[in-house]
């Protein structure tokens, strides 16, 4: 069975201390750092990174529990809150006092919920009763206080890419207010209220902040909300509402994902892909907002694929502990002690792991049977090129072969990319140029993703291969080329000269010559000296190629030198005469060359003519018909003179 | 003139027609076993006898002088033979009947007047050739049916093509065109082309039976799967006898949308030339006409399926091995119909449009004849639509005549020529020959002269032929 487990755990997690009654354990989503915190900090705190260099182990006195720990960005000063009344701060900056200090929350009465890093040294306390907006001054030890915003808060959360800080704030905690933070200013993003199953009576806090979740999406930053149902005739199940909360206007309900069944439920994004993870059934779902089944302003999304478990994961026994004879142990997937972050975090505490969640394509691929859609999914996600060409390639070959309209449908949407991609590139490099010369700010450069599959990739990784397959009929391999062409017609996209050739080829080779000859005719292999030159060659097999040549070099008007040529080789040195004489360049052109073929051609009264005429050019030309030794002419001279005589030379005129 | 209106002029008809094999009855006696064919069948027994006994001895003679070319043609006062071997030791004669004019002697009696040099060996040699070809499309080979079925068979099948074929004959129009036998290639931009290509291939993908397809658009082809000599004959058939004959109820405008009714089918003009006229129609028959072809094997059998919707006709061409059925023909009509519609308004609608751009000035304002020997394109200004029953000419036929003696010049040297030649009234002619291309114009100007006449061909050429390397 083809694999499809289209979720994995990433290879090299991020490895810490698990949990235990002497070790406590935090996650800071903003800096993406682990912190264990052994005894209070009296015995040492290990923060580890993303990354293994950015490990940091210190020590710091035991001043009780310690309820909430964050560096500030680049780790310039660290944060502790142990009392719900106040926060503590060390500097991690070389030369300044390692001492700490302390702020308390300005309202009084009020207990501090938590805090947030806006910057590396911006910090936003959120008490019970509102928001509170610092600025640290590490160098003085203290902290000013820049703005702050009464409102009662019920629970907060965190969106550190966009910092954006939403408050649950009202009785039943649906209305959410979102702040918005940058450089030292704190705006107010209009608030909105998530809609409830049922309103319990009497009124009481109804929404957890286990069922909201914040992440950017394909780009915009959506409130992800856990509705859940109970599961009736007319309800199939829970789903995740997504609110799309602009920078500016207001919050929109924009998107449904129907999950189907009922349970606990956690929330990823990765790869723009919401995921959703089931405990009790060890499932996960993906959704993919951009694919669309209806076009009402409110899309209902089904998951795109059915349900599967993420890829078993053995843990790796790395250190003194890894004995050769000891097998990785299989790991215990959505693990009730696992905590789920946002974007793509999964941690669990109590083994000591942090772990990226990753989607893989080829699964994916396995399970879709739909390739239209199952493009506009590819050409989505961040690393798709290699599978978009593999998808392609599986399309025309072997047992799974797709018909036609599936394969123009998939040229199409790569088409499609491919042009708005190539336009975008265009209008750059014409804001470039006309930028310079006024001045104004580089545009940004258009970013090449990995969905742009251009011409050479389709040559290279599909259709030269394809074309060079024994067992597929030409008619299908021609249909297939004919298709991508007109694909790449119907988005306007000039066709290198390469897929007219393979086009060209693939017909020759099948003896096909006719249709070759209609192709041409309607100029759908469009005009090239490449192209006009492997025609040429081809009138050996099939002698209409010699006109069809000849046309295109006519059409090419670029090409006469070659016309002139082709024309000589044939010995039709009075058509090549004419020829160059209708377009003008009859006095360009080697005597010498014409002189050779119509001595070839054993017509004397030919050479007599051509020769007559290239002694009135140099007449006309030099004042004298008599050829200069530049041109090489002696060898026709004296041939002249041996069949006409010396007497039929011309003589210079005196003017 | 006051002998004008007493004139009475006869052109060209058709006096008998008739194929033998003189292998078939070598003894005396048995000389009717020749004949498989004769056209009129009154002829009486003798005469017959003796008129095919008169063509073998013909190209007997002739043959002592060549004996790979034999005569091709007899050249009597009242008429003219044409001799054709299509296959071995086959013959096929043509004889026909010299235009004349009637008029009255002094005496006020009539006097027939024969004009035997008024008629071209070229042209209906052609035609000759023509009668052969379009026997063997639907009939195959004479040697495949002695095969199949003697002599009796083919007997049979003769009579039965050429009694039918004949009276279509009008050898009163025939001209240059028929030398030439050319194909009208509907002019298209690429995308279209393309979009023509693409429904091609998947129709042959989805009906997967259809072995060779043909697109034509207003009676023009687009695209053959057939090779050259195999689409020539069957555009020959297409345009001359097929389509014709169902031009008229589209004029009369029963060609409205029949599928109005049919509850849950798509709206389409989509209907069957050839096989049923009616799907619906619970009698209907699914049978086709059959065709041979040398495409990819010699005389390959196929039924023609011609599927038309508006000006847009499809040629799905399927191996006779496959019986057709009623599902299949409703499978093609639901399949193809909608898409053929939607094609064809596509083409119309580019075509208007290419049509505009250009402008007006590209408009031919001459009279000419194109013929390029490569692909058979023909194009001509001279020739009206052609009908089922006459190909109109706009020009009179002396000039048609003219024309048939330069080809007839072009014909006998391979060399670029041009020929200029200044006919009676104000016209001139001018025909040019450059490689495989052939281009005759007819141009009416007073008093003009030779340099003239060449600098009004050196226009139409740069205006009409500029794409293709046509020496001037």
């Amino acid at each position: 069975m083809s694999e499809e487990h289209y979720l994995e755990l990433c290879g090299n997690p991020v490895q810490f201390e698990n949990a235990s009654s002497v070790n406590n354990v935090f996650f800071d989503e903003a800096n993406k750092q682990v912190f264990a915190v052994r005894s209070g900090g009296a015995t040492g705190v290990v923060v580890k990174g993303p990354d293994d260099k950015s490990t940091v182990a210190f020590r710091m006195d035991d001043k009780g529990e310690v309820k909430c720990i964050k560096f500030s960005f680049g780790n310039k000063i660290l944060a502790v809150q142990r009392t719900s009344k106040s926060v503590e701060f060390i500097n991690f900056i070389p030369d300044l006092l390692h001492l700490e200090y302390s702020q308390e929350c300005k309202t009084k009465n009020a207990s501090i919920l938590g805090f947030c890093w806006t910057n590396w040294n911006e910090i936003v306390f959120i008490t019970d009763q509102g928001i509170e907006f610092y600025q640290v001054l590490p160098d003085k030890r203290s902290l000013k206080l820049q703005k702050s915003q009464s409102i009662n808060v019920n629970w907060y959360m965190y969106c550190p890419v966009t910092s954006v800080i939403l408050l649950s704030t009202t009785v039943l905690g649906n209305v959410l207010q979102p702040f918005f933070f940058r450089s030292g200013t704190m705006s107010k993003i209009s608030k909105f209220e998530i809609e409830l199953p049922v309103v319990s009576k009497p009124a009481k806090l109804s929404l957890s902040e286990r069922d909201i979740a914040m992440a950017t999406i394909y780009g915009q930053l959506y409130v992800m909300y856990l509705k859940h149902h109970s599961r009736t005739v007319n309800n199939p199940g829970a789903e995740v509402v997504l609110y799309h909360l602009p920078r500016e206007g207001t919050c929109k309900k924009m998107h449904v994902l129907k999950l189907n069944t009922t349970g606990k439920f956690a929330l990823n994004v990765v790869d723009n892909l919401v995921v959703v993870h089931h405990q009790s059934s060890q499932t996960s779902m993906i959704f993919d907002i951009k694919l669309r089944d209806t076009d009402s302003t409110l899309s209902v999304h089904q998951p795109v694929v059915p349900a599967r478990s993420i890829h078993p994961y053995k843990i790796p026994l790395t250190g003194p502990a890894a004995v050769t004879t000891a097998t990785p142990v299989p790991c215990e997937l959505y693990s009730s002690t696992w905590s789920v972050f946002q974007p793509d975090i999964i941690i669990s505490a109590s083994e000591g792991y942090l772990w990226y969640l990753q989607v893989k394509l080829q699964p994916v691929v396995n399970l879709m049977k739909d390739k239209g859609k199952l493009m506009d999914f590819l050409l989505q996600r961040r690393d798709c090129k290699m599978v978009i060409v593999s998808v392609c390639f599986q399309m025309l070959n072997g047992p799974d072969k797709s018909n036609l309209s599936v394969i123009a449908t998939v040229f199409d949407k790569l088409n499609q990319v491919y042009k708005e991609y190539l336009e975008a590139e265009q209008s750059y490099t014409m804001a470039v140029e006309t930028g310079q010369s006024r001045g104004n700010p580089a545009q940004k450069r258009p970013v090449r993703t990995q969905a742009v599959i251009d011409q050479s990739d389709m040559y290279t990784h599909v259709l030269s291969v394809f074309t060079e397959k024994k067992d597929v009929s030409h008619k299908f391999i021609t249909a297939v080329l004919m298709e991508y062409i007109r694909s790449l017609n119907q988005f306007q996209i000039t066709v290198q000269h390469y897929l007219y050739e393979l086009v060209l080829k693939t017909l020759v080779h099948h003896n096909l010559f006719y249709m070759l000859h209609q192709f041409l005719q309607y100029h759908v292999l469009s005009d090239s000296k490449p192209l006009a030159c492997l025609l040429l060659s081809l009138e050996s097999t099939y002698p209409p190629a010699h006109q069809l040549s000849l046309d295109m070099l006519k059409r090419l008007s670029t090409a006469n030198d070659e016309i002139v040529e082709v024309l000589l080789s044939k010995q039709q040195v009075l058509g090549a005469r004419r020829f160059i004489r209708g377009v003008g360049g009859h006095d360009n052109i080697s005597a010498r060359k014409f002189l050779d073929a119509a001595k070839q051609t054993r017509e004397e009264m030919l050479f007599y003519t051509i020769f007559r005429f290239f002694e009135q050019r140099n007449q006309r030309l030099r004042g004298s018909p008599h050829f200069t030794p530049g041109e090489h002419c002696e060898e026709h001279v004296a041939y002249f003179k041996q069949v006409f005589g010396e007497q039929a030379l011309m003589k210079p005129t005196a003017s | 003139m006051a002998t004008g209106a007493q004139e009475k002029q006869y052109p060209p008809s058709l006096l008998n027609f008739f194929v033998y094999n003189p292998k078939f009855g070598p003894k005396e006696g048995e000389e009717e076993k020749k004949i498989l064919f004769y056209h009129p069948n009154e002829v009486e027994k003798n005469e017959k006898i003796r008129n095919v006994g008169l063509c073998e001895a013909i190209i007997q003679f002739t043959r002592t002088f060549c004996p790979t070319k034999p005569a091709k043609s007899l050249h009597t006062q009242k008429n003219r033979q044409f001799f054709c071997e299509p296959e071995e030791n086959f013959w096929m004669v043509m004889v026909v009947r010299n235009p004349m004019i009637e008029k009255n002697n002094k005496d006020g009696k009539p006097v027939v007047e024969y004009q035997e040099e008024e008629i071209l060996d070229s042209v209906y040699s052609s035609v000759l050739q023509q009668c052969y070809n379009m026997y063997k499309l639907f009939n195959g080979t004479f040697a495949r049916t002695m095969e199949a079925g003697g002599v009796d068979l083919l007997k049979q099948r003769l009579e039965k093509f050429f009694y039918r074929y004949l009276q279509t004959l009008h050898l009163q129009s025939c001209d240059l065109l028929d030398i030439f036998s050319g194909i009208s290639f509907f002019p298209l931009d690429k995308m279209t082309y393309l979009k023509i290509q693409s429904f091609v291939n998947r129709m042959e993908e989805s009906l997967n039976l259809v072995k060779y397809t043909a697109f034509l658009y207003n009676d023009q082809l687009i695209w053959s799967g057939l090779e050259q000599d195999d689409m020539r004959i069957l555009y020959k058939y297409l345009t001359t006898s097929l389509f014709p004959r169902h031009s008229e109820p589209e004029l009369a405008g029963r060609d409205s949308p029949m599928r109005l009714e049919m509850a849950g089918n798509l709206l389409h003009y989509g209907r069957f030339l050839t096989g049923p006229s009616n799907l619906k129609d619970p009698e209907a028959k699914f049978r086709f006409p059959k065709i041979f072809v040398n495409t990819e094997n010699t005389d390959e059998e196929l039924h023609l399926i011609v599927y038309k919707a508006m000006s847009a006709a499809v040629c799905f061409m399927i191996n006779t091995s496959v019986e057709l059925t009623r599902e299949f023909c409703e499978q093609l009509d639901s399949l193809v119909g909608p898409q053929l519609t939607l094609l064809a308004s596509d083409i119309c609608e580019q075509y208007s449009i290419n049509r505009r751009i250009s402008g007006p000035e590209k408009e031919p304002q001459f009279k000419f004849i194109y013929f390029n020997h490569m692909n058979l394109a023909e194009k001509s200004t001279i020739h009206m639509r052609k009908t089922a029953s006459v190909s109109l000419t706009s020009i009179h036929p002396e000039l048609m005549k003219i024309l048939g003696d330069i080809n007839s010049d072009f014909s006998r040297v391979d060399d670029d020529e041009e020929i200029i030649v200044k006919a009676m009234t104000d016209y001139w002619i001018v025909g040019k020959k450059s490689d495989q291309r052939e281009l005759y114009v007819i141009l009416n100007q007073k008093n003009a002269n030779l340099i003239e006449v060449n600098e009004e061909v050196k226009k139409l050429c740069a205006t009409q032929f500029n794409n293709i390397f046509f020496l001037d």
